[in-house]
């Protein structure tokens, strides 16, 4: 596999961030949290990976998504 | 009208009194015929678009024209007969209109400054240009995403901190004096402008707090009422939150309300070089 740009990494770290929280969640809601998140990420497989401005743009809201997601009070999703 | 004609008849023999009624008279043909409508001052808006529905596409510039003569002295109102007429998904942040509320700070001609006080320039050969505050992340077209700059305001504990109860019981009383020291600090609305236009904290937006953060400090460094002032400096004194001023005064010069966060940021200092 060919090395990875800092922007590549930073979004794979935001995945493995928010499947070690999805680990927080109730045991039976897991699977839902865990079909969200891929959903969201696959939302926007077509963006060019040079195309940063738009890359960005949605680690930040990725990271705004986690942030509120992870609070403890939401323990499932549709 | 008719109490009109009766008000002439009486003045009649007047001379002086006469002519008040004339006037009357022709004004009130004049209102029953069609009036001639002034010739229409067309102006173009120029106006930053973005969609965060569809990220991949650039930020544009949208053009509206508007004709001045059927719109509100100032910005917002362009803006928000724009929203009206020509196009719902403008999007921007708006409420009180009056200058109180700091909603709808934006760009204006190249200043930070609140739409609802800022008059739309007569001249009709040049176009205005409105973006978002400059150096903020966009939420969409012209709504800024203010969550840093609420988290830094959070972290200077805008709010009185007192561990004595006050003597009778009440109040927690204060001289006139010692109140007028707050004049020019309480008046902020934390609209953002000042901040937004300081270069230096377009470049250290994390860790330096802004002009406007600043000012709000030093409000509670002020108050005479406030008991934790010793913990409110040492909170401030490294090298980022307060001497990342570099006396631009940008922020003094874009203040919509007419304040002075440069000054308050000089006397912060001088109170941490105590």
């Amino acid at each position: 596999m060919a090395r990875l740009s800092g922007l590549q990494r930073e979004v794979l770290s935001l995945y493995r961030s928010c499947l070690r929280e999805i680990r927080n969640k109730p045991a039976d809601s897991r699977n839902n949290f865990k079909r969200y998140a891929r959903a969201e990420f696959q939302k926007h497989l077509s963006v060019n990976k040079k195309d940063f401005s738009t890359v960005e743009y949605l680690l930040r809201k990725g990271h705004r998504q986690l942030e509120m997601y992870a609070s403890p009070g939401i323990r499932n999703i549709s | 009208m008719a109490s009109l004609r009766s008000t002439s008849r009486l003045f009649a023999a007047s001379r002086p009194f006469f002519r008040p009624a004339t006037f009357a008279r022709s004004y009130a043909t004049v209102e029953t015929g069609t009036p001639a409508e002034p010739p229409a001052k067309m102006k173009s808006f120029k106006i930053y678009r973005w969609n965060p529905d569809t990220p991949s596409e650039k930020p544009t510039m949208q053009t509206y024209n508007l004709d001045l003569n059927k719109t509100g002295p100032m910005m917002l109102d362009a803006l928000i007969r724009i929203k009206n007429e020509q196009d719902p998904t403008l999007t921007f942040r708006r409420s009180c209109r009056e200058g109180i509320c700091g909603s709808c700070a934006m760009n204006i001609d190249g200043v930070n400054t609140l739409a609802c006080l800022c008059r739309i320039p007569t001249d009709t050969k040049t176009e205005s240009r409105i973006y978002p505050l400059p150096h903020t992340y966009v939420v969409k077209d012209l709504v800024p995403d203010m969550t840093l700059f609420y988290k830094q305001y959070k972290s200077i504990k805008p709010y009185l901190q007192r561990d004595t109860p006050s003597p009778d019981g009440l109040e927690n009383r204060q001289s006139p004096e010692e109140r007028k020291k707050l004049d020019g600090l309480y008046e902020c609305i934390l609209c953002a402008c000042c901040s937004t236009s300081c270069p230096s904290y377009w470049w250290n937006s994390e860790e330096y707090l802004g002009p406007a953060i600043l000012l709000q400090s030093y409000r509670w460094l002020a108050d005479s009422r406030d008991e934790r002032t010793a913990e409110r400096k040492a909170a401030l004194d490294n090298s980022m939150s307060v001497y990342r001023c570099h006396t631009i005064l940008n922020c003094t010069r874009t203040c919509p309300k007419g304040l002075n966060p440069g000054l308050a940021i000089a006397e912060t200092k001088k109170m941490l070089a105590k």
